[in-house]
């Protein structure tokens, strides 16, 4: 019976990141995991997509009724300059290439679950320089626009002595906004392989589905909206009154 | 009273009691569901009271149901850590 149970059940949970293969650079090992490849097949499916949808534009002239794929270029570049039009008004034009590119790179990231790769954004090394990249963002466009002095009255906002509160707030930043990615896309990660290593073989068609929508495409969207919303909320908070 | 432990019997205490630890950690995310359950039910009435600001009102709760999921993330993340990554394994 136990063999039998094990049969049908499939095998034990499976989410961590594989070791592939080994180097040694400077006396020191490293590893190219999984981690490393899902992310080159991530950026590979962006970059094909991005000369595909270069050339559709290029070759596009104001006279001929426009392609099926240009529309749909062209739909989610309005939709992404609506997003960061909203939220930073009129110094959107500065980063809207920024936001856009970790729109799509986290996006694709996401959902790249459902194509039974694991999610690079499950990857603590991949969400950390995400969040380290927003911070200096905030950061350098604070010192820009407020100067020093500003910079430094801002953090010694309501009396001197908040002044260590205020760089601990300031240093959670990038490390809530990278946790909060890493840990949504995880959890999703965790239970789809809970989820798979539990059901019977028979039941693993079809029912897993309704859950992928929620971990991967609701979840992962949200997500992904999240972090580009906060990341354009605290730098127009950084720019100030004159942006 | 002068008692010892073996290693494994050790090992296996430790497990046990991380195997408990993370079960408490999970604990943290009655903050999260409490605070989206509100945050879900004034949006409900704002859209009740004013239907034509839906979509705006949808977003920003979404928003906001996702930055005060954080505290029940890193309680997900520690018990994850006691579970997988075991830090207290001798």
């Amino acid at each position: 019976m136990g063999e039998l149970w094990k049969a049908l059940n499939g095998h034990d949970p499976d989410f961590f990141i594989k070791n592939l293969f080994e180097y040694e650079l400077f006396g020191q090992k490293l590893h190219i995991t999984t981690a490393h490849v899902c992310v080159l097949l991530v950026m590979l499916v962006i970059v094909i997509f991005a000369i595909c949808a270069g050339r559709a534009i290029r070759k596009a002239a104001v006279t001929d009724t426009p392609t099926p794929f240009q529309n749909f270029v062209e739909l989610i570049v309005e939709m992404l300059n609506k997003m960061v039009t909203g939220v930073m008004g009129g110094s959107a034009k500065n980063f809207v290439n920024y936001i856009s590119t970790i729109f799509i790179f986290i996006l694709i990231s996401n959902i790249s679950g459902l194509f039974g790769l694991r999610p690079p954004t499950a990857y603590y090394g991949v969400t950390l320089p995400l969040g380290l990249i927003s911070f200096c963002m905030i950061f350098y466009n604070k010192i820009k626009h407020q100067k020093v002095s500003g910079f430094l009255k801002g953090l010694c906002e309501p009396w001197v002595f908040w002044a260590p509160i205020n760089i601990i707030g300031d240093i959670a930043v990038p490390i809530s906004m990278s946790l909060r990615l890493f840990a949504n896309v995880l959890s999703g990660t965790v239970m789809m392989a809970l989820i798979y290593s539990l059901l019977p073989v028979f039941v693993k068609i079809g029912i897993p589905s309704v859950l992928h929508i929620y971990f991967d495409l609701f979840s992962g969207a949200i997500q992904t909206y999240v972090f580009c919303m906060l990341t354009m909320t605290y730098v127009t908070d950084a720019i100030g009154e004159e942006g | 009273m002068n008692f010892k432990f073996d290693a494994d019997t050790m090992n296996g205490i430790i497990h046990a009691c991380s195997a408990i630890g993370a079960g408490l950690a999970v604990i943290a995310g009655i903050g999260p569901g409490i605070g989206q359950g509100i945050a879900a039910g004034y949006a409900a009435s704002a859209a009740g009271r004013n239907p034509g600001a839906k979509s705006d009102i949808t977003s920003t709760m979404l928003l906001g149901q996702a930055v005060a999921e954080t505290t029940g993330l890193y309680g997900l993340l520690v018990a994850m850590l006691l579970m997988f990554v075991k830090p207290l394994d001798m």
